[in-house]
Order: structure tokens, then sequence, then C-alpha cells
């Protein structure tokens, strides 16, 4: 018996449920856990492709680190008061906002009909990947040999992000009595 | 699968969650009898024999006692946060093998619930979620008190999170796997040979500076003294659970509790050898003169018991820190993670990088 | 909507609110991070009767007020209410950690006004019963500043030795907490046979175990970091705040009224007042640690030095009368009637006597005007003005500082708010 199906509906639908729920929920915490479970249900479906090292890195950095921070900060901004509320929501707004979302999904349903929905086989297959001691190994090998480039411009990316964020917080500090 | 198989299963699952939740009513007996024993007291001695079942006690009390919740507080995240904290405490410990995979009339036995080949790293994620619940916590209690625990709980987490990984990384790079069970099957092999003595090539020996960095971070993973700054109580009255009753506390604490156990169980294996028997108990093992399943059996049970011994061990090394030790000071602690602790970590990283170019390890 | 926009105040109803009030700009996110917190008097380190109101960014106390006044109870108006004798009992509720050296000192101001000239034996004793309060109420100080930096263990070993100092106490009165043991010219009874003894080797065992307190915190080095350069209160400020005590020895200025000021017999007794330098919490702790020890060594010269003899001034107005006289007697009954009921007359006068107790300088001012209570009497708590030095002491420090801060300084609530 392959339950396999039964859960990635399960994981599937709940992802889409509170996929849903975090545009939909008017508390920001609120809906930053609903992403975290969204996350979660991510994870879940790369579990079952047997990427068991996406799926723990995705916990690991997106719900575990990430989401934290965003929690952090919507707690800290206080942003429990309805500062999103534009007051009462105009029709002209409303129509272009559903108008918009039909436009995006014919967009997708015409993209994936045009495209031919084959995934190009991967590099290795899952006996090679086996063989080859593993997701967590091969991922490795992949990263620090043939992506080296790809993957240390990223981290550059990241540095430079954090350079920018310790440019902001400095200046904050550095600001006379009273500006602050 | 059949439904063996499944059987199997579900006995594992059963077991670790007796496990983790028999953990805390233990360890506060524990604590409190080590406490006792640390500043010359008796400590409690009147529930049962040595005072064994004053944590059932406790957790009458606890059930009893009405469980009122604030009027102020956002009620569905605070009676989440409790369970969410909870969670990933007892799913921590299933990837921790308990001992050696055995082999029975052609079914092979793994004595973990999960082998995952991406075992250390199942547990960082999973160890990383339990920040979420003391979030909840302390936002939802409204409470300026609460909040602050929870923030600094929150980026004490995060920190030390990075010198516990860190540290691991160093380790990896030694048994080459991510795996728990390989890992551990690592250590058995000699590291040195001195005459009769094989010193086997165990975490503590090929790591000893990593395995001080990563004792320290789980101190501060787990809110132990001296990092127990999250519910320090003369500063922030409880932290993150000053708004809880008598239940929400109580999950609480089961929640550290299991915390503990997961990081004993996580410092036993991965620089102590797991399951791998202490000395003399091959002997014993050999000695017993048993045969065939029974002999496998007798040495899973050993093995087992070699486990729960390094467990225990660190569990009183974590009782008997937080009845010696000060607490840091806020800032402090963030420079201790930020300032030594990670700067280590990372050059424990390079010099088993080169010790391992150079051939020695 | 239009209306938040503006600014609007929040006050905090404090009775200085202009200080602690807050411009509240509902669109300046970094106003709002601005964090007002109400330390107190519930909170565990406030001991149920202190308040402090502190405006926080991030852990740091901007800048804070400090209340006072939940265990008042009206202790200088009762003693214009009762008589000398039966204010005694009060003294023991001021600082409750070293009750008997408010008996003493209570005892000494009224003695002195009366021009009484108490037996030798009777100060020997009560130098003693003060100086085992001292050490206890020190013990009871480091012990929960330990604890409130989360060291259980070593307030727990000091705690063992103050319950065996208790327990000598106990042999001399029959209280442990409130001790009421002083009378006006003598004593409510002698010390019992070899309590001497018992003292000395009671001192044996304090000064092993102080010994090992001493090692196990002093050199810790996260108590170091908790404490040195935390909550300094500097020479300058000891000053201007009028502190006294080992607050004030541990900024460094050499003052002691044992010594500057002998009264009692404390000139005939070996002993070293330490000092300290810095006035921050490490100091005041060292400070008291060493004072334990000298007072260790005084207690010991005093049970050496110590004998029998009447511990009752001959004088028939305070001398409480004997019990066997008032059973048998008309004339024993009816002064002690008199005594209990209408109490003895005091000459007139007035007379300000200090004594250093364990805090600091305890005075007792008492105006008389020939009757058997007080005309005023007024207590100079040491607590008092430690507790005013608090703000300007961790103005600028995190919270966790406040903790060590309070805890260092010793504000027993019973003797700040009398």
């Amino acid at each position: 018996m392959d339950i396999s199906p039964v859960f990635f509906y399960l994981f599937a639908g709940l992802a889409i449920a509170f996929s849903v729920l975090v545009v939909l929920k008017k508390s920001p915490v609120a809906s930053a856990f609903c992403l975290v479970v969204v996350f979660f249900m991510f994870a879940g479906i790369y579990a079952l492709l047997d990427a068991h090292l996406i799926a723990a890195v995705q916990v690991l950095v997106y719900a575990g680190a990430i989401m934290v921070l965003f929690v952090f900060v919507i707690m800290l901004l206080n942003a429990d008061s309805p500062s999103f509320d534009l007051g009462r929501s105009h029709l002209g707004l409303r129509v272009g906002a559903v108008a918009a979302c039909v436009v995006l999904l014919g967009l997708f349903v015409y993209a994936f009909r045009a495209s031919p929905l084959q995934v190009p086989p991967g590099a290795l297959t899952a006996a090679q990947i086996d063989a080859a001691g593993g997701n967590t190994r091969v991922i490795s090998r992949l990263m620090f040999s043939e992506y080296i480039l790809p993957f240390e411009l990223t981290s550059v990316l990241l540095l430079a992000g954090i350079v920018g964020a310790v440019a902001i917080a400095k200046r904050k500090l550095g600001a006379p009595e009273g500006t602050a | 699968m059949d439904m063996i198989d499944v059987e199997i299963m579900l006995a594992k699952v059963l077991l670790i969650v007796l496990m983790v939740l028999q953990a805390a009513p233990i360890m506060a007996w524990v604590e409190r009898r080590g406490a006792a024993l640390i500043q010359n007291r008796l400590g409690p001695n009147r529930v049962g024999p040595l005072g064994l079942f004053q944590s059932i006690a406790d957790a009458i009390k606890a059930m009893f006692k009405e469980d009122l919740v604030p009027a102020h507080v956002s009620r569905f995240y605070y009676l989440l946060a409790p369970i969410a904290c909870l969670i990933p405490a007892f799913m921590t410990f299933a990837v921790i093998p308990m001992a050696a995979p055995i082999t029975i009339e052609g079914r092979s036995i793994h004595f973990q619930v999960a082998d995952l080949n991406v075992g250390i790293l199942y547990v960082f994620a999973v160890a990383s979620l339990g920040v979420f619940g003391i979030i909840m916590a302390g936002w939802s209690s409204n409470n300026k008190f609460s909040l602050l625990g929870s923030l600094r709980s929150c980026s004490q987490m995060i920190s030390y999170e990075l010198s516990l990984g860190l540290s691991v990384v160093a380790l990896i790079m030694v048994y080459a796997s991510v795996h728990l069970g390989e890992i551990v099957q690592g250590q058995a092999e000699t590291l040195l040979q001195l005459g009769p003595i094989a010193i086997p090539k165990l975490g503590i020996f090929v790591q000893p500076l990593g395995f001080l960095l990563f004792l320290t971070a789980v101190h501060a993973e787990t809110n132990r003294l001296p990092f127990d700054l999250p519910e320090g109580e003369t500063e922030i009255v409880a932290g993150y659970h000053t708004e809880y009753g008598p239940m929400g506390f109580s999950l609480f604490m089961m929640a550290e509790y299991g915390n503990m156990l997961t990081a004993s169980g996580l410092l036993a294996t991965l620089y102590f050898g797991g399951w791998q028997m202490l000395p003399g108990f091959a002997y014993v093992h050999g000695a017993l003169g048993l045969s065939g399943n029974a002999h496998i059996l007798a040495g899973v049970g050993l093995q087992f018991l070699s486990l729960l011994l390094k467990v225990i061990f660190f569990m009183l090394l974590f009782v008997w820190t937080r009845w010696t030790l000060p607490r840091f000071r806020y800032d402090q602690v963030m420079d201790l993670g930020w300032k030594v602790m990670f700067p280590l970590s990372l050059v424990n990283i390079f010099i088993t990088g080169a010790l391992i170019y150079l051939g020695w390890i | 909507m239009k209306q938040e926009t503006e600014q609007r105040t929040l006050d905090l109803g404090l009775p200085d609110s202009e200080h602690y009030s807050v411009e509240h700009d509902p669109d300046d996110l970094w106003g709002d991070s601005q964090m007002i917190i109400n330390i107190g008097p519930t909170h565990p380190v406030m001991h149920g009767a202190l308040r402090m109101v502190a405006k926080l960014s991030g852990e740091t106390i901007e800048s804070s007020y400090c209340e006072f006044g939940y265990t008042h109870r009206a202790k200088e108006k009762l003693g214009e209410n009762r008589t000398y004798h039966q204010f005694i009992v009060y003294t023991d509720r001021l600082n409750y950690c070293s009750a008997l050296i408010n008996n003493v000192t209570y005892a000494m101001a009224v003695e002195r006004l009366m021009g009484l000239e108490v037996p030798e034996r009777t100060v020997w004793l009560r130098m003693m019963c003060a100086e085992i309060a001292r050490i206890t109420d020190h013990l009871i100080c480091i012990g929960i500043n330990a604890v409130d930096l989360g060291a259980l263990s070593y307030f727990l070993y000091g705690f063992h030795q103050r319950e065996e100092a208790y327990t000598l106490i106990e042999k001399l009165c029959g209280a442990r907490l409130t001790t009421s043991y002083t009378r006006i010219g003598g004593m409510m009874n002698d010390a019992p046979e070899g309590w001497e003894k018992e003292v000395k080797a009671w001192v044996g065992r304090t000064r092993k175990v102080i010994d090992e307190m001493d090692r196990l915190l002093t050199a810790n080095r996260i108590w170091h970091r908790r404490t040195v350069g935390v909550g300094v209160f500097t020479k300058e400020d000891c000053l201007k705040y009028s502190y006294s005590g080992p607050n004030a020895r541990a900024a460094g200025i050499d003052i002691d009224l044992r010594r500057d000021q002998p009264c009692m017999f404390y000139k005939d007794v070996q002993f070293e007042v330490p000092i300290g330098k810095n006035g921050d919490v490490y100091d005041r702790y060292a400070v008291r640690l060493e004072e334990i020890r000298q007072s260790l060594r005084i207690l010991e010269q005093c049970a050496d030095k110590i004998k029998p003899g009447p511990i009752w001034v001959e004088d028939k107005r305070v001398r409480i009368p004997e019990k066997h006289a008032v059973y048998n007697t008309m004339e024993g009954l009816i002064h002690h009637f008199k005594f209990f009921m209408t109490g003895f007359d005091v000459p007139a006068g007035e007379a300000y006597t200090t004594f250093e107790a364990a805090n600091g300088e305890l005075g007792f001012y008492i105006v008389s005007k020939e009757a058997p209570r007080a005309h005023r009497l007024r207590i100079r708590g040491p607590s008092m003005f430690h507790y005013q030095g608090l703000d300007t002491m961790v103005q600028g420090e995190k919270i966790a500082d406040l903790v060590a801060a309070l805890g260092s300084i010793n504000i027993i609530a019973g003797e700040l708010d009398r």
C-alpha cells in the first residue's frame, strides 16, 4: 500500500489553505504564523520526494530562522494596530483586484498548458544518489564543485545585505541625542 | 511495509514519547534532590520513597488547580504556545539511535524512530522551531515582562544555534556523515593504540573544543543556568511564562526537560559514542554466555544501558551547573555567543579541516 | 482617524509625572520602542515593598523613579504614644534582619538620656548580640544579592549559618527574628550557661563556611562580569546622598562608627575596617564578606572577655521587678503594675545616639519632656538614604544591573519605611 499520495494531497491542501489564510488574516502576527505552517507543509512535500536535505533546510532556514525574525519584527513594531486598514475599500480597487487575480490565474494556466509539462530528468537517478552516499553528500559535492561560483556569489549578496543593515543601524545609534 | 513493521514503528514512537514524558517528572525530582544535595538540604523526601512521588503530587496539583486564562491575552495563541514548545522537544529525540541496528529472522530493526540520512540537520531544524512557542507565549500574554522574556529567548536561541551548528560541522567533517547512526559507528574506530588499551575515536577526543562549544551552546539552547535569562526570575518576573497557570507552566517545564533530554542524548551520541558500550560492558556481554537471538538482544540491552548512563551523566551535569553558577547578563550572553563562541567554532572548523588534510584524524 | 495622528500625552499618574510622560506619536515607530515598565511592588526583586518605574530603551534604563512607603507603619509616631519600654518591640521591626542591633541602639539611646551606666557583662553581651546580628544581616545581604544574580546555592550556605546564629539568639531570648532582647538599663535575661562557648564553636564553623563561600563565588568570572563596574556609586555620590556603613566603605569612605565613635567596649577589641575602592556591586559584596570575618573576630574576643556578673543597673526606676517579688509582695505587685502601665519618666532633654548598624549609621533622636513617653522620636535608618541613591546608581544600566545594584545596597523595607 503506497500511502504517499494521501500525504501529498494532505500537505498540498493544507499548504494552499494556510496560504489563503496568510492573506486573509487581519493580524500580521497571525499571518506570519500561518506562513510558518505553509513552510512546514512544503517541507513535508520535499520529504515525500525523498529530498530530506531540502526538507530539513526548508524548516531550518525558512521556518526556524527567517520567520522567527519576521515575527520578531512584526511583534516589535506592534503592528497589531490595523496599519493596513485603508478605510472603506474602494469599489474600483475591489474590481481591479479580482480582475488581476483572474488574469494571473489565466497566465498560469496558459503557461503550464503551453510548455511541455515534462520535468527534465536530473543528472542523477535515485539509485545513483543512494550509491553516491545520499542526498546530502551529492548536493554538497555539486555545490562546492560545479556550482561553487553561484554559491559564493549568493553569499556575497547576503554579505552586502548584512553590511547594509549594519550601516543603517549604526547611523541610528550614532544619531545625536533627541533625534533618535 | 507490513504489519509487523508498523507495529515496531508504533512501539518505538510510544517508547520515545514515554521517555520524554517521563523525563520531566523524574528530572524535576533529580533536580530538587540534586539541589538539596549541593545545598546541604534534604529536599522533598516525604511523598513516597525518597520523595520520588513528589512529582506525581505536583502533577495532581497542577491538574486540579484552576487554570485560568487572563482576560488580556490573545486566547488562541496563549493556549497554543505551550504545545508549540512541547512538540519539538518530542520530535527531536526521534532520530537518536538507541542501539546498533540488528537483524533478527531476516528483519532488520533500527533502534530509532526515524532513520533519516540527514539526521543531525533534522535535529537542528526541529529544535529551531521550539522558539516559536516561546515567541507566541511572550506575544500573546500581552505583558511587558513576557515580551522581554521571549525577546531574550529568541535572540539567545538564534545566536547560539549558530555556534551549535558550527561546532557540529567540524564533527561532521571528521566522521564524514550527517547520519547519526554512522557517526556513532565511526566512534568505534581506534584512534590510538596505547599498548593493550585502545583509545576509541570518540567525539570528545577528536573534537575537544567542539565539545566545549556544543556543551555551552546547548545550555543556552535549553535556557538553563547560566543562560536562563528568558525566565530570570529576579529580573523579568518569570519571563515568557509569567502569565501562565499551572498546566501552561507544567508544559513549559516539560518542554525544558524534554529539550534537556535531547541535548544530553545528542551530547552522548555525538561526543561520547552514543550506544557504544561503556568499558567493561563488552566483557559482561561475552560473559553472559548467551547465543543466537538472546545474545543479540542482550547486546541491544547493554548498548541501550550505556547510552542511558551517558545521558544521565549529562542530565546530572546540567543540574550541577545550574546550582553552581550565577546568571549572565543579557548583553554578556550575546557577547559570549557572537564574539567568543562564534569565532572559536570557525577556528575549530579550520583546525579540523587542516588536521583532516594532514591526515591526522 | 484624524485625532489619532495628533500628539497625545500618556499620563502615568505618577506624582511627578512630567518626567515620566511620553509623547506618543503613532507614526513614529522608534519613539514607540521605548518602553515604560513598572517594576514592583509585586515584582520578585522588589520584596513586595518597593516600586520603580523605569523607562527602557531596549533593556537599558534611561530614567527611573523610585517609590517607597508600602510598609509604612508610623513607627516614629508610635514612639510618641508608647512608653520607652513598650517601644522596644517596635525596634525589632526596623531592620528585621538584624533586630538585635536595633534593640541595642535603642536601649543605648534611652540610657544616654537617663544617664545610666549598664554593667560590664551587659555591655559585652550587647556587643556580641550586635556582632551576631551584623553577621546574619550581611549573610542575608550577600546571599540575596547572589540569588538575584542566579546563584542560589551560595545563598543557602550562608542561610545555614544564619539559622545556627538564630538558634544562638533563641537561646538568649526565646525568639529568633523579633528578639526584643534588650531592656532599658539591662537585658531581658542573662545568657544561659556555656553560651559563650557555643558562640565560639559557631564562629569556628562559620569561618569555614565563609571561606567556602568565598571560594565558590568571589573569583567566579560570571560573578565578576555581573558585579565589577556595575551600580557604581562614587565617593562624591555617597557623600551627596549621605551614605554610611558598608555601602559608603565600598566607595572608599573610611568610616565606621564602632571605631570612630567608640561606644560599649569596641576600643578593647581588635578589628579592621575593610575599605573598597570603586563603590560597585562587587566592592560592596567584598566589603560585606570581609566584615563578616571581622565580626567573627570581634565575637571571639568578646567570648573570651565576657565574665559573669550582674546584667541590670542598680536603678529602681528602670529595673523590672523580680517575679518572686511581684507574686509575693504587695509593693512588688504595685511596682510591676506602675512599671508596665505607666512606665518611667525620662529626664527632659534630647539626644541623638548612633551606632554602626549592619547597613550603616542607625540613629535614634529622642526628645524627652520628662514623661514616660518620648515627646519626639526620630529614627535615622540607613536604608532610607541608600534607597534615594538607587535612581542615580542604575541610570543607563541594564535591568539586570538594577537587580544587582538593589541587592547590593541591602534595602530593608522595615527600616526604609519605618
